[in-house]
């Protein structure tokens, strides 16, 4: 799967655990772009991204993200595998 | 069970014509999303919950402080959740002499939080048990070590559940069950504990939410009374009409092992109180013929309440039952193996539950339990008896028919009533039945143990309980009432009345106002007066107080005791040992 799927799958995450339609991420999104997006729904968006893509990040990653491009890495390094 | 996303989608609009509560959660740990579980889970049960949330780690300071916003709220539920993960930073940082005296310390901090609420205010408590951590620093051994965390966590869950004896208004809520039901791996995700503080994983609070919502309905008489059920795959395998009596599958025969032990539960369940009643296609002759002559059916004839076998549809048959046990149809429970039964039956009775059994029956027991159908918040000696007094009343109907004159047939009744004040050998059946009755409760106040047993102690109040016996058995107590003495119009206000629908149409109604007026006169009232509070299910009682002589005036009914002519009854006063 290439960044940008990554990210299309992304998008949809959000647009579904955020509950807005609107939301449309590009890699260089960060939380402050998105008013739903605060530290409780992260907790929903960190659970339903591992589920959608079947993987497990480390509480590094969950902490150390700065945009959106950094999640798609995450994602991208862990689904080589 | 609904997805925490879907639950949390239930808030977005909240349905207006909902009840509220108000419920006060406290953690020591991150609680949010906890929160709109549980608010969410409320919806799903027709109640919106009006929540006092205090920041996390707040759980004593709001309890001890009389001025805190806990009790500026007056929450009528209160929820604590002391989680292991803190409990068990506790024991790391005590002292190893002093870890095993740490479940006692824990047991007496709680017994003191609960005693500081009940100081302030009449709040239900629900205080969430603990889901064990095993540290393995003994290995299988901390069994045999009293100081190691498991020990003293298991002590702790043990003591929590003796402490919980002796107070009315305090709930367990088995979270420590639920985890060894789902997993630990299911209920507890690290990464999520140690970046947000939250000691439930996103998956496992819907049943979290759950088991506290359900303990919160059922004090609110949200309980289910009646367990139906089909026969053939359900309670035996195989099918009775093809393959014979001797060829059904129960007890040592093929799976018969599974069935086996669905029925004794069954039977535990009815031995609580729960009324059996059996819905199946089938000649009633050959269904009945394995509970009386199968050697290793559990359930026999004399357990089932109601036993209807016929080629009806299921529907009509379980409206049927209905009308017998006169309860509604949100308080029963409806097993059956066939999809299409089960399918025809909820789009045609929309509260039953009709639990969605797997396909295979060694399965059924371990699904079974993981719903947590048949929450309780009172359990009294009289339950065990239900099953039996329906079946009476199914002589008694038939004896009715005998008498062409209704004074005729109650005067054939032969029957006695027990009338006395609440006292603490009445307070359980009492508390239950203020909780259990929806249609004949003039006002549905319902009373936990402990607000009756506050009640008792009040100079202004005055209580009066009744049984009903008769020649074909004894009902127990089916009926209450809670008076409040208003001295300024020299009046006694009927603040609650309600009464057990198996007694209706005995002309208990008039027995009971006859003695309200005597006790009234004998205290030197001029009056009784009466309200009728609508809710979704009492409208069988509108005009309770128009049909005995009561005159309204605005919302409230008044009858003057010196116009007030005895009314006749058949039924005879017995006085109370009390």
């Amino acid at each position: 799967m290439d960044r940008s799927q990554i990210l299309e799958k992304l998008n949809d995450i959000f647009r579904d655990v955020l509950d807005n339609d609107t939301i449309t991420m590009a890699e260089e999104t960060t939380a402050n772009d998105v008013e739903e997006w605060d530290s409780l729904n992260h907790i929903q968006l960190v659970v339903a991204i591992e589920k959608e893509f079947k993987l497990r990040f480390t509480s590094k990653e969950i902490q150390g993200w700065a945009k959106i491009g950094d999640l798609v890495s995450s994602i991208a390094s862990k689904s080589v595998k | 069970m609904k997805t925490f996303a879907e639950l949390k989608k239930n808030l977005k609009v909240l349905p207006s014509n909902l009840k509220s509560i108000r419920v006060a959660i406290l953690g020591d740990t991150a609680t949010q999303l906890l929160t709109i579980a549980i608010k969410g889970t409320a919806i799903e049960s027709g109640y919106t919950f009006d929540v006092f949330e205090a920041d996390f780690g707040q759980i004593e300071n709001q309890i001890y402080d009389s001025t805190s916003n806990l009790f500026e709220f007056k929450p009528e539920v209160i929820i604590i959740f002391h989680s292991t993960h803190r409990f068990l930073l506790k024991y790391n940082k005590l002292l190893p002499t002093e870890h095993s005296t740490i479940a006692e310390k824990q047991l007496n901090l709680i017994k003191d939080l609960v005693e500081a609420i009940d100081k302030r205010l009449q709040s239900t408590i629900l205080y969430f048990n603990y889901p064990e951590i095993d540290d393995a620093v003994y290995g299988n051994y901390s069994n045999k070590v009293k100081s190691s965390f498991l020990f003293q966590t298991r002590k702790l869950n043990y003591e929590l559940m003796e402490f919980s004896q002796s107070r009315h208004n305090l709930f367990l809520v088995d979270v420590a069950s639920l985890q060894n039901l789902r997993g630990r791996l299911t209920a507890f995700q690290p990464s999520l504990y140690v970046n947000a503080e939250m000691i439930f994983a996103l998956d496992i609070l819907p049943d979290v939410a759950a088991r506290a919502v359900d303990i919160i309905v059922s004090l609110r008489g949200n309980v289910k009374k009646c367990l139906i059920l089909d026969l053939d795959n359900t309670l035996w395998g195989g099918v009775i009409g093809d393959d014979g009596m001797e060829n059904i599958q129960i007890g040592g025969l093929g799976i018969g092992k599974a069935f086996s032990e669905l029925q004794y539960w069954i039977r535990k369940l009815k031995d609580r109180g729960i009324i059996l009643a059996v819905c199946s296609k089938n000649s009633e002759e050959i269904a009945k013929e394995p509970f009386e002559k199968h050697p290793d059916m559990v359930l026999r004839l004399n357990d089932i309440a109601v036993f209807v076998a016929n080629w009806e549809d299921k529907v009509s048959n379980i409206k049927h039952i209905q009308s017998i046990l006169n309860i509604g149809f949100d308080s029963m429970v409806f097993l059956d193996d066939n999809p299409f039964e089960r399918n025809f039956v909820r789009a045609n009775i929309s509260d039953i539950a009709v639990p969605e059994l797997p396909e295979d029956p060694s399965e059924y027991l371990e699904y079974l339990y993981s719903q947590n159908l048949f929450e309780t918040t009172s359990v009294s000696e009289a339950d065990a008896e239900r099953t039996k007094q329906y079946q009476v009343e199914a002589h008694r109907s038939k004896a009715q028919k005998a008498f062409s004159n209704e004074d005729d047939f109650l005067r054939d009744l032969e029957m006695v009533s027990v009338v006395e004040r609440f006292n603490k050998f009445t307070t359980p059946r009492v508390a239950q039945l203020s909780q259990r009755s929806n249609q004949f409760n003039l006002r549905t106040v319902r009373y936990s143990e402990a607000d009756i047993e506050s009640l008792v102690r009040k100079e202004d109040y005055d209580t009066l309980s009744f049984t009903l016996a008769d020649r074909f058995g004894d009902n127990g107590l089916v009926c209450a009432v809670v008076m409040r003495k208003q001295p300024e119009s020299n009046t006694l206000f009927v603040e609650s009345w309600f009464m057990s629908c198996r007694v209706l149409k005995r002309g208990m109604e008039r027995f009971v106002l006859n003695t309200i007026i005597q006790l009234a006169k004998d205290s030197g009232y001029m009056g009784i007066v009466g309200e009728y509070i609508p809710s979704a299910k009492n409208g069988m009682v509108k005009d309770h107080y128009s049909k005995l002589g009561f005159c309204q005036k605005e919302q409230y009914w008044h009858l003057n005791l010196s116009q007030y002519e005895i009314k006749p009854v058949y039924i005879k006063t017995v006085e109370g040992k009390q």
